[in-house]
């Protein structure tokens, strides 16, 4: 398989020019997952950019993106493949009243389960793909733990048995990314088969780029003083720490408003955009506008 | 060292580093980290495609491989740091004096805890600082927090390390005693005022609250930083001394889900509590669903014989009726004295977190007294809180402040037994060490016969119970069960069975 990265350093730049900043690990593991032909789970809190990630890889391939939705109830017929029942009946019917044809029942059989009345759903499309493709498994954590098993033939050998057709067995090896808000323990089979991946809320250097490169007409002080408050934020206990896309709304409000310079009264007064529990909002509050007690002590 | 025998390892990897590895899975393991055959042979691959040299790629590509749980990434951390720490003999505590700088200083422990280094000569570090008095490492220190210069940073870490943590080769000590005397002698709050009060300069005249803060936050995550780089040294050396498995012998900790919630450090707790959230969420999930599923209702007599007509009357198609599953009623009490105070926090927490699964949820807390702290959960979203006030509100003193479950059990058989219904879980969280009061177990049977059932958690491993004042064997036995709760894997376990 040719490799689609020459090293670590070139993803990064490369999700660098698509206004992903990368730090070391995520670089590291889409670099490794090419590599190694292995899937990514990405896992991580909710708006740290996840599936931002598959995105953007498939930006910097040129490679279309097949993105697979989970939820409770995802069925084989809805993620890997479907015969289209109407048309193989049409099919039938049609059969039935030429009748000077005659065609045998085995003929019938083998007519009408034959790929074009098959319907590919997301997986099988990935696997059957002629051109480059980025499969997205978005919040696998989602699915009973049943229908993890569908997954797990095609993460491990990237093929898909269908017992009327045989086993359709990838042309070309698609990165596969699979996001997890960790909701519940994923199960051990599905984990060995992955590469695994914990994005967390960037370090405040990152964060800071981020912003920068995201909101347009920020200047340099207010994105420092944007990273560093919300910083301070996480740190406080709270129900849902603020997460990254919710930094990018906030540094836009602020822009919209003309500020140049964060006081108190306009972090107080933009905190919803934050946070999204009354308790939190006030408990922030609270800790922004009151001095530290450490420094009381100090000084 | 065992050798492992994970198949056949992937050529082009040099003898040397396959041994090291090996012993780093072992290691891993032994820590408690789940590492299986393929995800070893994974990251053999994994490391075939990273440059060797490159160290921050090279660890992700193990944690990638090896690591498959965000609770893990702290031990892995560990055991990688000492598994491949940067060597050489410059950090070898033996000769000490002789590396490249030449200077023939021994900084060994000059008696007991006072190597204040004060006029102690050299300490040769990396580079520029060789006749460094305590003044310049003091405005070294200062700069390097100023900046936040990672490379300052780290030499200031060695040369305080080497100066000041008087370290003694062959000691079989972890190393957070000389991390204790090397932050002692380098007055890190006093660096702290200093630097607030720059910052305090910079800006000219007064900081508002928000610009104290985060400065604050700023020169604190620096002083964190050097904290690190110093125990990062400390461990460089350790490893360097005393080997690599004695190391990561001495360093090995429990993983988060694995503390002992009676024996948890300070650090430990917050870690706890940081992991009791998404515990519980993942608890509810599962609850909800199990719920839902793998459920049915009882046989729907008349519609079964409804439908048994088309089968000319035989039932060949049973029907049920629609799930309605009944949520159990919780009284929980717990014993919020001294040593068992966390383990009750953690499980008021947790059962009020997933409050939702059940249809009432009443707490009561004691030590010899007992009183009803339903309220400070209900109205509020924010259990820290509510348990904050618990443990400073609730009155729960009536004589002495020592634990006596035999009156708080009279009390709360007094004035709350009768509501005790025939749906109500009750659950005890105890020690049982009674201070040799008298045990009133008799009322434990009795609210065993009205409650739908009677569990016992006890933070106390098993082979301590019964023993000295403990009587758990005594009120175990009118439990429908007793149940030894030590850390979070084991709350969690008895928390899914209960819903």
């Amino acid at each position: 398989m040719a490799s689609r990265f020459e090293s670590v350093p070139v993803v990064r730049e490369a999700l660098g020019k698509v206004d992903y900043l990368a730090d070391e690990g995520i670089a590291g593991v889409v670099y490794l997952a090419d590599r190694l032909g292995k899937p990514v789970l990405v896992e991580g809190p909710a708006g740290t950019g996840k599936t931002q990630l598959a995105k953007s890889v498939a930006e910097i391939l040129g490679a279309r993106l097949i993105r697979l939705q989970c939820y409770e109830g995802l069925d084989e017929a809805k993620a890997l493949y479907e015969w289209n029942y109407k048309k193989q009946l049409l099919r039938i019917q049609a059969e039935r009243n030429s009748k000077e044809s005659g065609q045998s029942w085995d003929e019938m059989s083998d007519d009408i389960f034959s790929n074009e009345f098959l319907m590919t759903r997301p997986l099988l499309e990935a696997i059957r793909a002629d051109d480059r493709v980025v499969l997205l498994i978005d919040e696998v954590d989602r699915l009973e733990v049943e229908t993890e098993a569908l997954l797990l033939e095609i993460l491990s050998d990237y093929q898909v048995s269908i017992p009327e057709l045989g086993t359709i067995t990838a042309k070309q090896i698609p990165l596969v990314f699979l996001t997890s808000n960790n909701t519940r323990e994923l199960s051990e089979a599905l984990k060995r088969r992955c590469l695994f991946l914990h994005i967390d809320y960037p370090d405040i250097e990152r964060e800071r780029q981020i912003v920068l490169n995201k909101v347009p007409d920020i200047s340099e002080h207010l994105a420092d003083q944007v990273a560093r408050i919300v910083r301070t934020i996480r740190n406080i206990e709270l129900k849902k720490a603020p997460s990254v896309s919710e930094t990018l709304d906030w540094a836009n409000t602020l822009v919209l408003l003309g500020v140049q310079n964060i006081t108190e009264a306009e972090a107080v007064d933009t905190l919803h955009i934050l946070l999204k529990y009354q308790t939190d909002i006030a408990k922030a509050a609270k800790e922004l506008t009151s001095t530290p007690s450490k420094f009381q002590k100090t000084s | 060292m065992t050798v492992i025998d994970d198949g056949p390892a992937p050529a082009g990897l040099g003898q040397p580093i396959l041994e090291l590895l090996n012993g780093f899975v072992i290691e891993l393991r032994n820590a408690g980290i789940p590492v299986s055959l393929t995800e070893n042979l994974d990251a053999m691959y994994a490391i075939k495609h990273i440059p060797l040299e490159d160290r921050e790629a090279f660890k992700y590509a193990l944690a990638a491989t090896m690591v498959k749980n965000q609770n893990h990434w702290k031990a892995f951390e560990t055991v990688f740091e000492i598994y491949f720490s940067i060597r050489g003999s410059e950090y070898d505590l033996k000769n000490q004096g002789d590396n490249a700088d030449g200077d023939d200083q021994e900084n060994q422990d000059d008696g007991d805890g006072e190597g204040e280094g004060e006029g102690e000569g050299p300490g040769s570090g990396g580079g520029g600082g060789r006749q460094m008095t305590p003044e310049e490492l003091a405005q070294m220190l200062y700069n390097a927090l100023m900046s936040g210069d990672q490379g300052l940073m780290r030499m200031v870490a060695k040369v305080s390390v080497r100066r000041f943590a008087g370290m003694e080769p062959g000691r079989p000590v972890g190393g957070t005693y000389y991390l204790y005397r090397t932050l002692r002698n380098l007055d890190l709050d006093g660096v702290m005022a200093k630097l607030m009060e720059q910052a305090g300069e910079q800006v000219g005249g007064e900081m508002t609250p928000l610009e104290q803060r985060l400065a604050n936050d700023e020169y604190e995550s620096r002083v964190d930083q050097l904290r690190k780089e110093i125990e990062a040294e400390i461990r460089r050396r350790l490893v360097a001394d005393r080997g690599v498995e004695a190391m990561a012998k001495t360093l090995r900790k429990p993983l988060p889900e694995d503390v002992d919630f009676m024996h948890a450090s300070r650090e430990e707790m917050v870690k706890l509590r940081r992991a009791i959230y998404p515990l519980t969420r993942k608890l509810a999930v599962r609850l909800q669903r199990k719920r839902l599923h793998g459920r049915r209702g009882a046989l729907d007599f008349r519609n079964t014989v409804r439908h048994s007509l088309s089968y000319g009357g035989v039932p060949a198609e049973p029907k049920f009726r629609r799930p309605r599953p009944k949520k159990p009623e919780i009284m929980i009490v717990a014993d919020i004295s001294g040593s068992v105070a966390a383990f009750a926090r953690f499980t008021l927490h947790l059962v009020y977190a997933i409050s939702g699964q059940f249809s009432k949820v009443r707490a009561f807390v004691f030590i010899d007294g007992l009183d009803e702290v339903t309220k400070f959960f209900e109205g509020t979203e924010d259990i820290v809180d509510a348990v904050h006030r618990v443990n400073t509100e609730a009155d729960v003193v009536w004589v002495d402040g020592h634990s006596d479950y035999g009156h708080a059990f009279e009390v709360f058989w007094e004035r709350y037994g009768k509501e005790i219904g025939p749906r109500t879980t009750v659950l005890i969280l105890g020690d049982a060490r009674n201070n040799y009061h008298s045990s009133q177990s008799w009322i434990i049977k009795e609210i065993r016969a009205k409650a739908r059932s009677v569990f016992w958690l006890n933070p106390e491993p098993r082979s301590y119970w019964d023993t000295g004042d403990s009587i758990v064997g005594e009120y175990g036995q009118y439990c429908n069960g007793t149940f030894e709760c030590r850390n979070l894997r084991q709350l969690e376990g008895f928390v899914d069975n209960l819903a």
